[in-house]
């Protein structure tokens, strides 16, 4: 995680943008994205027919693009988006263009300080990281990722040719696994969700073997099992061990390195993930039909919901919180086993402090979206709200949100929840 | 003679009473765990509501879709099957092995004149199910032996009941076939084509369910 | 039951090279693994139960149009394929696989009709998809169905659109519609916005005037939407139609997640059918949620909404009469009737219904994955659905030329139907409608 210290805690409110007064003359505006720190918004806004610029607190900049899209935000706080210009496409970051122009680029990713984006060029795909396009490109890739180190990509690719309905070339296996460019000599039915160690040396992912066999891939090695299905493989923390759920007799459990780990009794596993310290692995998994909790070391959590999505460590990697849907649409934020008091119509994910006492979300209930932090509400409503931070000391939060046409940053104290 | 009578309304019919009831038991409890766990999607969504509603509609005449669009195979089958429950039962010859066999005393049972007709009801439906196997394409092409079987089953007791009350053939001979083809009825219950008796209340409601409940829709 | 010959097979690539590969042992341990492992109580008791009386027969859209073929009737199709199975503990030949895909692919819509002709509520369409899954275990799939599931499989689409086919095809249509709606916006990955919309792959690739009228319809409705950029945005399942329920699951947690991910409080979805059974009855089961776990509204519920709160007012009505085709899946599978004709009724002047309709309806033959199977069933779709043509003569003689079915499937079928027969009829979607006929207080003039 970035550092918090440096960013301004000192508690009060501060409007950083009023939309009002940079909108004239803009035919409409795209939502508001707001940096980490909060101190800058920026939005996409159509400037004139078919123009688009990007606005950073109120700020258009001189560029003007024939479109622009996706804008995010990396954790450092870079504005990040795709822009065209005379029919091909730029990664722009904090207004500067990338030099190489491309037929299309999708899927922005950060991590690790880096940028890293897909890319198409003349009908050929691949991965574009911190301006550097790999040098092979396929006829498709898909399932990019981001290694922590900000500069390492992998991505499903296909290494032959298919036809029209070549229903037993596709069944031979004509998908591999780029890593920064390079094919592994392996070819699968298909590949899904590479990831990488945290050193970044070794990817693992899900292969289909053949339309029946499934099995978990590491730097081309598969598994000696094949499984009825799997799902997304994790490495733990300083190991080359790669752990991934595994359905075996229509049960999942969670197999490490071919080997089961927690026996197949649960209905739905999915979405593995460790503590930074390798000790406690969490996933989200399903003790009945239609009852999911979250699952820490193969033990569940007690309360059991229809959906359970969005699980959040603690930074010790200790205690969890996830967003649980009931009955009725309504959702709240499960966390350590207890749910919330009361409904929402929409949480969203949530972050813990730095000390692991506290846990804050935005929760929106009758389109007035609130800060909760572990369970009250923090501070004022808001028309639209984004997630929330602690300070390094836990003791404050950093509340953002827009009211009406004014986007606002503000300190509160969070001692007292 | 009375021996081989004593001995099949005796020892026989225990067998056979002992076979149905847990033969039944066996395929409705296999049927159950194998619902509850291979079938553990389906199972969910099971509901009194629903089930009672698809039962209900189904056990009026001429109700459903399909009862209205086969007038005469409909009427047939529900005098069949009252027929066919309700003579074994309470016919007054076998009020008097209830009585002894089990201990349940009646309080009303079948005049005979009525459980005659009733009777030939059952062997004249058998008879229409016979002619529908053989006559109509659409039934004859998914006709298997088994089918046969048991319309031949469930047919017998009747033939050889009727054939005994009125003494025609053999009487001691009729009667000793009646409650040998009337067990065999009872004891394959559960492992024939029969078994629609074991479960139709089941996959009834268990449609019912998946319909009303998932679907929004009728099942009839 | 005398063993039946089967003098129309047809020559499909993937079943003849599928059976190619088989040996008997082969067939006989899949299926006992599949007994073992995947039949549950409901196949078996399914198999028992049935009393062969046939009443189902004349519930089948085939059995009808064969004039009463008893191979055709589902009853006739179960006696042909699993009851052999089961009785010979899967010990058959590979020529008789080939006859059990070639039924259960082409020769079942899975449309669900017989479920109101069975007393004892024996479901033949699960049976015949326990056939397509026997088969898919087996590698014996007709070509093209077995195409689009891996295009599933590799994409996350049936259509191979790649992943930068889907943001281009949306930001080429945002651009046409600003050409009529000058603000006009396909919002890309906004979280948190009320609805995400999602189709099916063949919009952005053959049919992307449809992303164009949804759009159209969203932004006058001042609807807060949104659709993603990335792989999930469509809905559609073949691999559910292929027996390949692994695939089904993972696409369906794919689509969910993309839209837990975006926030949405629900997916709408533009007219299609089997996507439809794949979110609220299928897909959803495989992945352990009870029901979908986004609320996914089907565009007859949201047209319906958007017409009762006045969110869109129609400026005029379609001309002329209209009849509505029920598509099984939204309407025998969720009940969707009194909606698609309060819709139907508030948009066209004059609605003439065909008979049996809503829940009773006659299949399109097109759906349950029967038109993926390709160019060489297609003869069997359109002989195998005389009776849909009888019905819309019928209309037709009573001045109806114009047809509304919410469903691409419906549509596809129904128009190999109306130039087959020669009916000279035109098909549309509700949109259609809506967009060519509905208030455009936002476009310019």
């Amino acid at each position: 995680m970035q550092d918090r210290s440096n960013w301004d805690w000192d508690p009060g409110k501060r409007v950083v943008l009023d939309t009002a007064k940079c909108s004239e003359g803009v035919q409409w505006m795209e939502e508001l994205h707001v940096s980490p720190d909060g101190e800058t918004a920026a939005a996409i806004c159509c400037t004139d027919e078919a123009e688009f610029g990007i606005c950073v607190n109120g700020d258009f900049g001189e560029d003007r693009y024939e479109k622009a899209i996706c804008p995010t935000f990396t954790p450092e706080g870079k504005y990040v988006a795709l822009v065209s210009q005379d029919m091909e496409w730029y990664v722009s970051v904090d207004r500067e263009l990338w030099p190489e122009g491309y037929g299309f680029l999708w899927n922005i990713m950060v991590n690790g300080g880096g940028v890293a984006v897909a890319v198409q060029q003349d009908m050929q795909y691949g991965m574009c990281v911190n301006g550097e396009t790999w040098e092979n490109l396929y006829d498709n890739a898909n399932n990019f990722t981001f290694g922590p180190d900000g500069k390492s990509v992998a991505a499903a690719v296909q290494v032959e040719p298919m036809g029209q309905a070549e229903i037993f070339k596709f069944q031979s296996g004509i998908f591999s696994v780029a890593v920064n460019g390079e094919p592994w000599k392996e070819q699968f039915v298909n590949v899904y969700t590479p990831v990488f160690s945290d050193d970044c040396a070794s990817v693992a992912c899900q292969v289909r073997r053949s339309l029946y066999d499934y099995t978990i891939a590491v730097d081309g090695k598969v598994w000696n099992k094949n499984y009825n299905c799997v799902w997304e493989p994790v490495f733990k923390p300083g190991t080359k061990d790669v752990f991934a759920p595994v359905r075996i007799a229509g049960k999942w459990g969670m197999a490490a390195n071919g080997e089961l780990q927690w026996e197949n009794k649960w209905t739905q596993l999915w979405q593995p993930q460790f503590s930074k310290d390798g000790k406690n692995l969490w996933a989200i998994g399903a003790t009945g039909f239609g009852k999911f909790t979250v699952v820490k070391n193969n033990a569940p959590w007690s309360v059991t919901f229809p959906v359970v999505t969005d699980l959040v460590l603690s930074h010790d990697g200790e205690k969890a919180a996830a967003i649980a849907k009931k009955s009725g649409d309504k959702y709240t934020l499960v966390v350590n086993g207890s749910a919330w008091a009361g409904d929402y119509d929409m949480i969203f994910p949530p972050v813990f402090s730095p000390d692991g006492t506290k846990v804050g979300c935005v929760a929106e209930k009758n389109g007035k979206y609130n800060i909760l932090v572990n369970g009250k509400p923090c501070g004022e409503s808001f028309d639209r709200a984004f997630t929330p931070a602690f300070s390094p000391d836990s003791a404050k939060v950093l509340v953002k949100g827009v009211s009406g046409t004014e986007y606002s940053r503000s300190v509160l104290d969070a001692t007292g929840f | 003679m009375h021996d081989i009578y004593n001995f099949v309304v005796g020892p026989l019919a225990w067998f056979g009473w002992g076979v149905f009831i847990l033969g039944a038991i066996y395929k409705l409890v296999y049927a159950y765990n194998k619902f509850i766990t291979k079938d553990a999607t389906s199972a969910h969504y099971m509901s009194w509501k629903f089930g009672l509603r698809s039962i209900g509609a189904w056990l009026i005449p001429f109700f459903t879709t399909g009862w209205k669009n086969n007038p005469l195979v409909t009427a047939v089958t529900f005098v069949f099957h009252i027929c066919l429950i309700l003579v074994p039962i309470f016919l007054s010859a076998h009020a008097i092995l209830w009585q002894q066999f089990f201990g349940i005393e009646f309080f009303w049972t079948l005049p005979d004149n009525v459980a005659d007709i009733m009777t030939l009801l059952v062997i004249a439906a058998c008879v229409f199910f016979a002619v529908r196997r053989l006559a109509y394409p659409r039934v004859k092409f998914i006709t298997e032996a088994k089918d046969w079987w048991v319309l031949l089953l469930v047919v017998s007791p009747f033939i050889t009941g009727y054939l005994a009350y009125h003494q025609i053939f053999n009487y001691q001979f009729m009667i000793v076939l009646h409650v040998i083809t009337g067990l065999a009825w009872l004891a394959l219950i559960p492992f024939s084509r029969l078994s629609h008796m074991l479960f139709a209340l089941f996959t009834r409601a268990y449609i019912g369910s998946e319909f009303g409940g998932v679907r929004k829709v009728k099942d009839w | 039951m005398k063993e039946s010959k089967f003098d129309r097979k047809i020559d499909d690539i993937g079943l003849k090279e599928g059976i190619a590969k088989l040996t008997p042992e082969k067939i006989q341990q899949t299926f006992q693994k599949f007994m073992d492992s995947e039949a549950g109580a409901k196949l078996r008791v399914y198999h028992e139960t049935c009393v062969r009386c046939g009443m189902c027969s004349e519930a089948c859209h085939f059995f009808v149009s064969h004039d009463g073929d008893p191979s055709y009737s589902p009853v006739g199709k179960v006696t042909q394929t699993m009851n052999v199975l089961i009785n010979k503990k899967g010990r058959v030949d590979a020529e008789f696989v080939y006859k059990c895909a070639q039924i259960a692919y082409t020769e079942c819509n899975l449309c669900r009709r017989c479920m109101h002709y069975c007393p004892l509520g024996i479901d033949t369409g699960y049976i015949m998809s326990m056939v397509r899954r026997f088969c898919h275990l087996l590698g014996v799939t007709p070509q093209y169905i077995q195409d689009t599931a891996h295009s599933h499989s590799a994409t996350f689409n049936q259509m191979w659109v790649k992943d930068d086919e889907w943001p281009d095809a949306l930001l080429w249509q945002e651009e046409e519609a600003r050409d009529e709606f000058p603000n006009l916006r396909i919002p890309l990955d906004v979280v948190g916005a009320d609805i995400m919309y999602s189709v099916i792959g063949p919009e952005p690739k053959f049919r992307t005037q449809l992303i164009y009228q949804a759009a159209a319809i969203l932004h006058e409705a001042g609807v807060n939407w949104t659709m993603p950029s990335l792989p999930g945005w469509d809905n559609s399942d073949m691999a559910m139609y292929t027996g390949d329920f692994e695939m089904m699951g993972r696409l369906k947690r794919a689509h969910f997640e993309c839209a837990q991910n975006l926030k949405v409080k629900k997916v709408v979805m533009g007219e299609c059918g089997h996507a439809f059974r794949s979110v609220y009855d299928m897909g959803n089961r495989w992945c352990g949620w009870d029901n979908y776990p986004v609320e996914v509204v089907h565009s007859i519920e949201f047209f319906a909404y958007l017409l009762r709160t006045g969110m869109i007012k129609m400026k005029t009505k379609f001309p002329g009469p209209v009849t509505i085709h029920d598509p099984c899946n939204i309407i025998r599978g969720r009940g969707l009737m009194d909606e698609l004709r309060f819709v139907a009724h508030e948009i066209a002047e004059e609605v003439i219904e065909m008979t049996p309709n809503r829940e009773y309806n006659y299949c399109c033959c097109a759906g349950g994955g029967v038109i993926n199977c390709g160019p060489p069933f297609k003869n069997v779709r359109v002989k195998g659905n005389k009776a849909k043509a009888i019905q819309l003569r019928g209309v037709k003689e009573k001045g109806v030329s114009t047809v509304i079915s919410p469903c691409h499937n419906c549509h596809g079928g129904l128009e190999d139907i109306i130039h087959g027969y020669e009916l000279g009829m035109d098909l549309k979607f509700l949109g259609d409608i809506i967009y060519e006929h509905m208030e455009k207080t936002k476009a310019v003039e």
